[in-house]
């Protein structure tokens, strides 16, 4: 009798469709911008800054995305973790500065690398006082969700005020790490590459862990159905908690890389990503991890040629191109299959 | 009469300002198939999530195993042994059908001889092993949704709606999957609104209206008294050839 | 009261209903009224037009926050156009009063179809992303307004004649009235006064009419209101539309009262989250909360403020580490903040919210 199903059920494999199309928007648009940009050098330049910048972004806005996907809790607070990031590297800079002129740049790659693991540290220590302390209480209340955080974040930012002072910090880049690299008549500043590299590896490793590993998988499962993981015996909650902790160091990280790109420290920087972050999810897809990358590549190159072609159409234009994808695909470019 | 493995003593559920189970008393022989039955909003599925932990209940008592679960949290109560499918089958469909079996294993690891043994129910299964499920058709999901809830064994099977919008020919699979499930020694407690399948898989039943059960006894009684379906069910004579 | 009471019919039938709360909205009402007598000076006139129209619109914020349970950060950019469409019109045409009509009517327009943009687009997929969505829209407006220079004037903004009555040197009478000149400046605040009066009288009557019952149903239970046959999107749009349109009104009577129109008066962050914190401690979807929110709030920004700028003087003086930082007048947001956290979780209900509450 085990055979019956089989009898009856047509035997035809469903079609695995991989949806590449939003994925390859990404190089569809950078080629299309070539002739617009018209020299072949400026072109590589720019879309190396893009990818740089695309990277940061990607990394400030994955833990966002994956904490509203698991937990349906939208942090407009998620820009505080990339101010402290940013701030936390001074207590970095301080004692090492003689790192960051020195002419070694392993000292110089060391000094940066120190400065994002203890941002990590203190942003994802935060993001867990967060959680409990402003998070928490408010918990399936969006309308009070969006005020709290909110304020969370207006708090926070004055409190960068108090300690670190009101006006703006220049920030040095290590002396090995300024500079471009010229290759024929293309300049890729190093520091832009070095951006790119980490924000792969940091995607190539967030990949790993959402697909190849347990937590990752309930992580996923989690963004989709919250309620059967909960049924499956699983604590849905610690998950949640190491989610935007981990979101949290992320956004960290991004805030250290953003600051050493801007070169200038304030406390509104995070705010002022925090707009561009929200795009990028929106564009993205609520909840989706390869959306927000593939969303913050696109705003990126669509910033950088905007910004190179007409100046003062750059924010505007990230505002466009959210329009036109939603006018596309309502949910954004990899909608999460939700309940 | 066998032991019940499941108890429900004055079951209230109020879901916000609503007001859905009125007491319910429910008994669950272990062994058995118990068939829930009853109209649509007689709350049924508020009665299966109330004993996953999903609503909270208001008033009264859920024992499972002999030991107090009302106010366990839904992890801890499928940690307890109760596996749930809810009406919406509660597949992930972003993950493979592999992924959704392996997140119902505790440790990770499914035992090869169960698999082998879930493959022969549904061998849709089998096939489709490495696609995301959201690929599969509604019958296979369904079927997905029962090999995840079986993927161990558990002390007791919640079960919403299983042959709900599936075409005769696989609801006839699914009757056959559910036999032979029975033949192992599971314990069930399937929310059915096809009086059909309730008749064929039945052992006990009991019947809802309104928030209160309303009637229990053996399957077999109801399904000989048709006056009886008429009153509760509100069947008529050829509904339920 | 009786229904056919003419205070009835103002008020569309919704009254204060405390006893504390209609002493307290009497004692605004009258001190407005006759600020210009009270209050001689133009400092304290200062501050009540101000108040006048940030009771505007902050009632109009309620409208979308307390009445249709939709948060949006667009709302200064609505109050921005209505600033701007009399900046522009002022100072690229003579002063007169046809040339305002155009800008204001300009304005309106503008704001109302933004909205509509905005509602239709963002609110038909799930109320959160119109937060995101205002959010990102108006930050890229002030930017886009700071940056048009030829047309705003950017940062600097632009600063501009308005109709000759309303200027300071213009005499209604040639003698004072109980003492004070009836110049310009003062017919400015009645005009100020007594549209925001009217403005407020409307807002009433709009959630009081079966309309705003529907909103407050969908901010209810948005699930059921669809299935009863009501449209969520277009209500909610028609609603965000209503409120831009008054907070547009509430920038035009800023625009004239300051006769300066620029960035950091209009469009700025802060005076977002000025209008969110006078909403939560006035009462959010209690119209009269707006009345005492915007009251307190500026008040104490104009007095305590200055206090605590003294406070954190005096600690410095101490010499007491870290704590004159906490207190500066720059920290003003600091403590904003911590007090509409705090409300949100707490005080949820508002002042208006707890005069009734003690009440019954």
């Amino acid at each position: 009798m085990t055979a019956v199903a089989a009898t009856t059920e047509t035997v035809s494999l469903p079609k695995v469709k991989t949806d590449w199309l939003p994925a390859l928007l990404v190089p569809i648009l950078a080629v299309a911008a070539l002739p617009l940009v018209g020299s072949f050098s400026t072109w590589v330049t720019l879309t190396v800054a893009a990818l740089a910048m695309g990277m940061m972004i990607f990394l400030m806005a994955s833990g966002l995305t994956l904490v509203f996907g698991l937990m349906d809790v939208l942090n407009f607070g998620h820009g505080v973790f990339i101010s402290f990031g940013a701030y936390v590297s001074l207590m970095v800079l301080g004692p090492l500065a003689g790192w960051v002129e020195s002419p070694n740049i392993w000292l110089n790659i060391g000094v940066l690398l120190a400065c994002i693991v203890v941002a990590m540290l203190v942003t994802g220590a935060l993001g867990y006082a967060f959680e409990r302390v402003v998070i928490r209480p408010v918990y399936g209340q969006h309308l009070k969700q969006i005020l709290i955080t909110m304020g969370g974040m207006i708090v926070a930012e004055q409190m960068i005020h108090v300690i670190w002072g009101a006006s703006p910090i220049p920030l040095r880049l290590p002396e090995g790490l300024r500079g471009a690299i010229v290759v024929g008549e293309a300049a890729m500043e190093k520091y832009r590459v070095i951006a790119v590299v980490l924000g792969l590896l940091v995607f190539g490793l967030m990949h790993l862990l959402l697909n190849r590993t347990k937590i990752g998988l309930l992580i996923r499962a989690g963004v989709e159905n919250a309620e059967m993981v909960e049924a499956l015996g699983y604590r849905i909650r610690r998950l949640f908690v190491g989610v935007f902790i981990a979101g949290s160091a992320l956004a960290g990280l991004g805030g250290v890389l953003w600051a050493f790109y801007r070169q200038t420290l304030t406390a509104g920087m995070g705010m002022e990503v925090n707009v561009l972050i929200f795009i990028v999810i929106i564009i993205g897809g609520l909840g989706s991890i390869g959306g927000c990358f593939v969303g913050a590549l696109l705003v990126a190159l669509v910033a950088n040629y905007t910004g190179f072609l007409a100046p003062k159409l750059a924010l505007g234009s990230s505002i466009l191109l959210m329009v036109l994808i939603l006018l596309w695909r309502p949910q954004g470019l990899y909608p999460v299959a939700k309940r | 009469m066998k032991d019940a493995i499941l108890r429900l003593d004055g079951v209230h559920t109020h879901i916000g300002q609503y007001h859905i189970l009125h007491g319910i008393d429910l008994v669950v022989p272990r062994g058995q198939l118990t068939m829930l039955l009853g109209r649509n909003g007689a709350g049924k599925t508020t009665t299966l999530r109330t004993i996953m932990g999903l609503w909270q209940a208001s008033k009264g008592h859920v024992h499972f195993d002999g030991r107090d679960i009302t106010k366990l949290s839904t992890p801890d109560i499928a940690q307890a042994g109760i596996a749930y499918v809810p009406e919406n089958m509660g597949i992930f469909a972003d993950l493979t059908v592999r992924e959704n079996m392996i997140l119902a294993a505790r440790n990770g690891e499914i035992d090869p001889k169960r698999l082998k043994w879930i493959f022969g129910l549904f061998p849709a299964l089998e096939k489709f092993w490495s696609l995301a499920a959201g690929t599969l058709s509604g019958g296979q999901k369904q079927m997905l949704a029962i090999a995840r809830a079986i993927v161990e064994p558990r002390e007791l099977l919640l079960i919403d709606e299983p042959t709900k919008g599936l075409a005769p020919a696989i609801i006839m699979n699914m009757i056959q999957a559910f036999r032979e499930l029975k033949s192992t020694g599971a314990t069930i407690l399937l929310v059915e609104q096809n009086f059909m399948a309730a008749r064929l898989l039945g052992d006990s039943v009991a019947v809802m209206d309104d928030g209160r059960v309303v009637h229990r006894g053996a399957m077999a009684e109801l399904a000989e008294d048709t006056t009886l379906q008429q009153k509760l069910l509100g069947l008529s004579m050829d509904a339920h050839q | 009261m009786l229904p056919n009471n003419p205070i009835h019919s103002i008020l569309s039938g919704d009254y204060p209903r405390s006893k504390a709360l209609s002493v307290a909205l009497v004692i605004v009402l009258v001190s407005l009224a006759f600020a210009p007598f009270l209050f001689p000076g133009s400092q304290p006139l200062n501050v009540a037009a101000k108040i006048c129209v940030f009771v505007i619109l902050v009632a109009s914020y309620d409208l979308l926050l307390g009445y249709t349970g939709i948060v949006s950060f667009a709302h200064t950019m609505f109050y921005g156009i209505g600033g701007y469409g009399v900046a522009i019109a002022m100072y690229n045409f003579n002063a007169g009063w046809g040339a305002l009509g155009l800008g204001v009517l300009a304005a309106l327009v503008l704001a109302m179809l933004l909205a509509l943009l905005i509602g239709l687009f963002s609110l038909r997929v799930r109320a959160i992303f119109f937060a995101m969505i205002t959010l990102a829209v108006a930050s890229a407006f002030a930017i886009l307004a700071s940056q048009l220079n030829e047309i705003t004037g950017g940062e600097d903004g632009r600063s501009y004649r308005i109709p000759e009555m309303l200027r300071p040197a213009f005499r209604l009478f040639d003698e004072p009235v109980l003492g004070v000149m009836i110049n310009g400046r003062i017919l400015t605040y009645y005009l100020i006064f007594f549209a925001a009066l009217i403005l407020f009288l409307l807002a009433l009557r709009v959630v009081n009419s079966p309309f705003g019952r529907v909103l407050q149903a969908i901010r209810e239970n948005d699930f059921r209101a669809e299935a009863l046959g009501y449209r969520v999107v277009v209500y909610r749009s028609i609603a965000n539309c209503l409120s831009a349109g008054m907070a547009t009104l509430a920038g035009v009577l800023m625009a004239l009262w300051l006769r300066y129109t620029g960035p950091d008066t209009t469009l700025s962050f802060a005076i977002m989250i000025d209008i969110l914190l006078m909403v939560v401690i006035g009462g959010m979807g209690t119209l009269y909360g707006a009345v005492l929110g915007a009251t307190i709030f500026i008040l104490a920004q104009n007095y305590l403020q200055v206090l605590m700028g003294q406070f954190s003087g005096m600690l410095e003086a101490a010499g007491i580490p870290l704590l004159p930082g906490l207190f500066h007048a720059d920290r003003w947001l600091l403590w904003l903040g911590i007090l509409f956290v705090l409300s949100v979780y707490f005080f949820p209900v508002g002042i208006v919210g707890k005069l009734r509450q003690m009440k019954s």
